[in-house]
């Protein structure tokens, strides 16, 4: 059975249909692709799956689970991890902070625990530190750990974002547009970094992006969107040849 | 930099030089040192201290630093600042420099043992120097025990306003009714009144279920705050400081027209339980479970929330539990500090805790810092002896506050001391002797 399965997921927005009879089957492992022209819905899907929207119809299922109706942090602690498009960091919070607050759901010390720091409550919260300094190192801000996240450049800040997003023990991990904004050698580097992490958990990725280079380079599948319907499925090859594909990004040619 | 001090230079910097020397060896003084030389200088005015002030030419023992004094009776200015130098600023120097070497060897051993010890140790220190202090007068006494309830009441609105970054404005509306829950309680239960009859239980077992009757006026104000909570916190904006505006208003009105507490003449009879130790080791439990709470990952949760709350969403924070728990326990703690103030002035009326009260809070709130537990402490206490020591002003004091109020807003918007955690490792910890500037790195946390 796939990890993640979508069967005819379709979203409206008052009458504006954004997303149509999506359908989506992700192999534990893999890497996905999802892209299209700006306004297609590639982050509206990513909402719907994560559950900061409800679709409108349609299932949606994690290792069978069902997740329509269920809030955002339910969807998270089940195991899926997300990093933002604009990013959304804790403006007060530092480094270390952002990562350790991501493994909430993972402490079981209670209020309680929380008032009189129990014992337990010093032991998880060790344990949540060491594995936020794992993360943070595997992405590469080891060395930013106590810093306030807003001091940081832009491409730090997209790493704290990954770290965060796998500190919640994620079974697919959802990356919206991880290179808006960066150069070419940032581009290089944290497609290393990506492929990194899918190394060391070997975790299924599912990302957003507009660079093609990257995209065909890291995914095995990739699904193009446009207006909300997708009009192609298949490997980077084969999406790089698709008629459609390429008449969706570069217009149609007019006959004469 | 530290080469400066000693290189020789011209006379001008010589004074500049001496001054920072001066100052260089008191920054070696641990926490320990100055609770323990101003523990010197307090037993030294319970000793001489009315005897010296009589010496001087002062009718009594100047109660609040001589301020009232000096602002009332400017011709006693001199005799004043003679009294607070010969009591209380030579005793504390000498002290503490005599003592430096030895208080930081101690600090460093307590520490070695045990955080928790060290930490009972100085606290145990600064109930002395409390107690000792505001045994001279009634109007100390009174002035600190009140001072002590209101960093109860700014620490736990920093919680809901700091914290969590949004605007409550029922805090005297959990206050009231923590107050008014814990009077009925002791009143009922251990006093013989008017309107209540005979007491239920045995009075002397009274101070000992004290606790146990706070804990429930806290508990009832927490209840309260759940009602305010769950409308409020369906989404983000405004609607908090409007239902919780409405929510004070309905307390103060529903206690008004309730006869049986008094209606608005008040409710009076309490017994005299919320004596000095009490309401310090209620204050001091407040600040450590608030400390506990909001250094942990489930306290830290308010601040993502506040911060981005779709992300907090995201990364797995029931963000809607966060805030009604953070809300609900900084009701708890209104509670407590509302019975505590009831039995400190043993009367309560509903006219106390309206917007007057609401704008007192909110002023030390907003004047001692968000998101600071510290700031909190500093924002209560400034707040108080300040309020205090202008009180021979009269009419003045009510322009010289809102003007410091608004100097501190113009030039440190979001208060004096905020968004800084409070280590506890860090201030016990024993200072360097040497002159140098005492920047070690903490080793624990």
């Amino acid at each position: 059975m796939s990890l993640l399965q979508i069967e005819k997921m379709t979203h409206y927005f008052g009458g504006l249909r954004a997303v149509h009879d999506y359908n989506l089957e992700i192999e534990p492992g893999q890497i996905r692709g999802l892209i299209g022209p700006n306004g297609a819905g590639k982050t509206t899907i990513f909402n719907l799956i994560t559950g900061i929207y409800s679709p409108t119809e349609g299932r949606i299922h994690l290792e069978g689970k069902d997740l329509i109706g269920l809030q955002p942090h339910q969807v998270a602690s089940l195991g899926l991890g997300r990093t933002f498009q604009n990013l959304r960091l804790w403006r007060h919070m530092t480094v270390l902070e952002h990562v350790m607050q991501a493994r909430y759901s993972k402490l079981t010390y209670g209020v309680v625990g929380a008032l009189l720091g129990t014992p337990k409550r010093y032991r998880q919260e060790a344990e949540s530190e060491r594995i936020a300094y794992e993360l943070l190192d595997l992405v590469g801000v080891k060395h930013l750990a106590d810093q306030v996240v807003i001091n940081l450049p832009y491409g730090a800040q997209r790493r704290v974002e990954m770290a965060r997003a796998l500190a919640i023990e994620p079974k697919i991990l959802f990356l919206d547009e991880p290179t808006a904004g960066m150069n070419l050698e940032e581009l290089s580097q944290i497609m290393e970094t990506i492929r990194r992490i899918h190394n060391e958990f070997d975790l299924t990725i599912f990302l957003i992006e507009h660079r093609m280079k990257f995209v065909m380079e890291l995914c095995d599948v990739i699904q193009t969107l446009v207006f909300g319907e997708v009009i192609a499925e298949g490997t980077p090859e084969a999406i790089q040849n698709n008629p459609e594909v390429i008449d969706a990004y570069l217009g149609k040619e007019i006959e004469t | 930099m530290e080469e400066s001090i000693t290189k020789p230079s011209t006379s001008r910097s010589t004074w500049v030089n001496r001054w920072q020397l001066f100052w260089g060896s008191f920054s070696g003084v641990p926490i320990l040192g100055w609770l323990i030389g101003i523990l010197g200088a307090v037993a030294l005015e319970q000793l001489f201290g009315s005897a010296f002030a009589q010496l001087l030419g002062l009718s009594k023992v100047p109660v609040l630093f001589g301020f009232v004094i000096m602002l009332g009776h400017p011709r006693l200015i001199p005799g004043t600042l003679i009294y607070l130098l010969v009591i209380y600023a030579l005793p504390i120097g000498i002290i503490t420099q005599v003592g430096k070497s030895l208080t930081n060897k101690l600090a460093g051993y307590l520490l070695k043992f045990h955080l928790g010890i060290s930490a009972l140790v100085h606290i145990g220190l600064l109930f002395l120097v409390l107690h000792l202090w505001a045994d001279i007068s009634d109007y100390r006494d009174l002035v600190l025990r009140l001072t002590l309830i209101a960093i109860i009441l700014t620490l736990s609105l920093n919680i809901v306003n700091g914290y969590l970054g949004e605007f409550s404005c029922s805090h005297p509306g959990f206050m009231a009714l923590g107050a008014y829950a814990a009077s009925v309680l002791t009143v009922l239960l251990f006093v013989e009144d008017k309107v209540f009859g005979s007491p239920l239980l045995a009075p002397n077992i009274g101070p000992f279920l004290f606790p146990i009757v706070l804990i429930l006026a806290g508990l009832i104000a927490a209840i309260g705050a759940l009602l305010v909570a769950i409308p409020s916190f369906r989404t983000r904006g405004d609607y908090l400081a409007i239902i919780s505006l409405a929510f004070l208003f309905i307390v103060k009105s529903l206690i008004e027209n309730l006869e049986i507490f008094g209606g608005s003449r008040g409710f009076m009879n309490q017994p005299n339980w919320a004596n000095l130790s009490t309401v310090f080791v209620w204050t001091m439990l407040c600040i450590w479970t608030i400390n506990n709470f909001v250094t942990s990952t489930m306290g830290k949760a308010l601040n993502a929330v506040r911060d981005e709350e779709t992300a907090a969403n995201a990364m797995s924070v029931n963000t809607r539990r966060t805030k009604i728990i953070g809300f609900m326990f900084a009701a708890f703690w209104a509670g407590i500090a509302g019975g505590l103030f009831a039995h400190v002035m043993r009367y309560v009326n509903p006219g106390t805790f309206g917007i007057q009260k609401l704008a007192e809070v909110l002023a030390m709130v907003y004047f001692g810092g968000l998101n600071s537990v510290v700031g909190s402490i500093v924002g209560a206490v400034g707040f108080n002896l300040l309020s205090e020591a202008l009180r021979p002003l009269e009419l003045y004091k009510w322009i010289i506050i809102p003007l410091l109020l608004i100097l501190v807003m113009l030039y440190r918007p979001s208060g004096l001391i905020s968004f800084r955690e409070f280590n506890i490792a860090n201030l016990l910890k024993p200072k360097s002797t040497s002159d140098e500037e005492v920047e070690h790195v903490v080793t624990s946390d």
